[in-house]
């Protein structure tokens, strides 16, 4: 479970998050969506602490990440990141990709390691790229390996920063593909994405951002169907 | 003017100059690791947060840079017994001196290759929750040697042929024991230039030396 209260992020004088607060249940899968520059991936980075927020509280389960007497490396641990732009491990093979952080953060051994690398690699279609480097793969492959890598930690929570946004059309499907199974399996997800089809048919619920505000919240039938909102109502007829 | 070259009579002091091949390997070689690991070590503090580990880490570098390697070397060689009541004997002098010096040069370069690693490595190494030490050892530093691997096999080079200094403290490396026999023969071009060649041949082995290393790196692009 994810608690966000009165988030504010400001960048010098920018003020990026004015003031969000939400709730993320356990295995709920969020859509967060708005334009460019509404602070969505801002509101994301603020989950594991990648950007320290301004002012206000999160919690994650019974935690709050935001006490400064809180061990941010163990909450990381739990919350699983998959950026936008990839960011494999380019010196290391895609199954050290994927083992690293368990052996050396988590202290398994090589050989669970390796077998728990496979069978995600498995899950994500790419057994046979195991001993390749990330430069050998396509976008949507390096992205898939991303979500495997994050998964490898076990944890109970996955934030998506806009993952399809930097592939090429034809490899969109086969990262949602990947996405969409984990949906299914109960992980509670937080995705910033510019796939309303996803939106649509995956989310529990879509969150919708503007000029560092929560403007609305609400099922994706209802969201999609009868937007609230002028701000919404205009952003949907742009990108429908 | 006569030109009066005649290498026939070196011959037999070939062997003594190449023992100083040995002498001058090991100077290197130490100054090098010295050099090396202390450079690593000023760069992390350079990129860190701690202002004064920068700052001291900048004036440590303006000093070194700003000095002649030859003055440091006799610094330490003639001038610390002074200050610390004991001699201190050529070779652990020279490799003071030659790694002190390159570590000032040699953190720049690695603090260069640190800030061209792009900065969602370390995001992805810090959503994984892997520690700062670790992240810069297994993640940030492998791939920063990548970039710099050329910069930093010019500074070995650097070191290899300025390691010639240490002839100003006795040290009987190459240069030293070209410049004796030269004495002793009263003919200085001869063993000069089969020094010359000495240092060349080192070069090149030290040259091809890194092409290799740097094949190896890219097997992962």
């Amino acid at each position: 479970m994810i608690k966000v209260v009165d988030l504010h992020k400001s960048f010098g004088k920018l003020d990026v998050l004015k003031g969000i607060t939400v709730k993320i249940e356990q295995g709920e899968v969020v859509a967060i969506i708005g334009p460019s520059g509404s602070g969505k991936s801002t509101f994301l980075r603020c989950l594991n602490l990648l950007e320290q927020p301004t002012r206000g509280q999160i919690w994650i389960g019974s935690q709050e990440i935001t006490n400064r007497q809180t061990d941010m490396m163990k909450v990381r641990e739990k919350i699983g990141m998959v950026f936008q732009h990839f960011h494999l491990f380019p010196h290391m093979t895609v199954l050290e990709n994927v083992t690293y952080a368990p052996i050396k953060v988590k202290g398994m051994s090589k050989s669970d390691a390796e077998t728990q690398g496979m069978e995600l690699l498995g899950k994500v279609g790419l057994v046979s790229k195991a001993n390749e480097y990330p430069s050998r793969l396509s976008g949507g492959q390096k992205q898939r390996v991303a979500i495997a890598r994050a998964l490898a930690m076990s944890p109970e929570i996955m934030l998506f920063d806009e993952p399809t946004s930097a592939l090429d059309p034809e490899m969109v499907k086969e990262v949602l593909e990947v996405m969409k199974s984990l949906a299914y399996t109960g992980m509670t997800m937080a995705v910033v994405t510019h796939e309303m089809g996803f939106a649509r048919e995956v989310a529990d619920r879509v969150l919708f951002l503007d000029g560092g505000q929560l403007i609305e919240d609400a099922p994706p039938n209802e969201f999609f169907a009868s937007p609230k909102s002028k701000r919404a109502q205009e952003f949907l007829e742009k990108v429908l | 003017m006569s030109v009066s070259l005649n290498f026939s009579q070196f011959i037999p002091t070939i062997p003594f100059i190449l023992q100083g091949i040995g002498v001058t390997l090991k100077i290197v070689a130490s100054a090098a690791l010295l050099g090396f690991a202390f450079g690593i070590v000023l760069a992390l503090f350079k990129i860190g947060r701690i202002k004064l580990l920068t700052w001291l880490a900048d004036l440590y570098t303006s000093i070194f840079r700003g000095t002649p390697l030859v003055l440091q070397l006799m610094i330490i060689y003639f001038g610390m017994p002074q200050m610390i009541g004991f001699e201190i004997e050529a070779f652990p002098a020279a490799v003071i001196a030659f790694g002190l010096n390159s570590a000032a040069y040699i953190s720049e370069i690695i603090r260069a290759g640190i800030l061209a690693v792009d900065s969602g490595q370390r995001e992805a190494a810090m959503a994984l929750g892997v520690p700062y030490p670790l992240m810069m050892r297994n993640i940030i530093l492998p791939q920063a040697f990548k970039h710099i691997l050329p910069a930093l096999m010019n500074e070995f080079i650097t070191l290899t042929k300025e390691s010639a200094v240490v002839t100003v403290i006795g040290a009987m490396d190459i240069m030293r024991r070209a410049y004796i026999v030269g004495g002793d023969k009263y003919a200085f071009f001869e063993p000069l230039l089969i020094a010359g060649i000495i240092y060349y041949i080192l070069v090149m082995i030290l040259t091809m030396l890194g092409k290799v290393i740097e094949g190896r790196m890219r097997k992962s692009d």
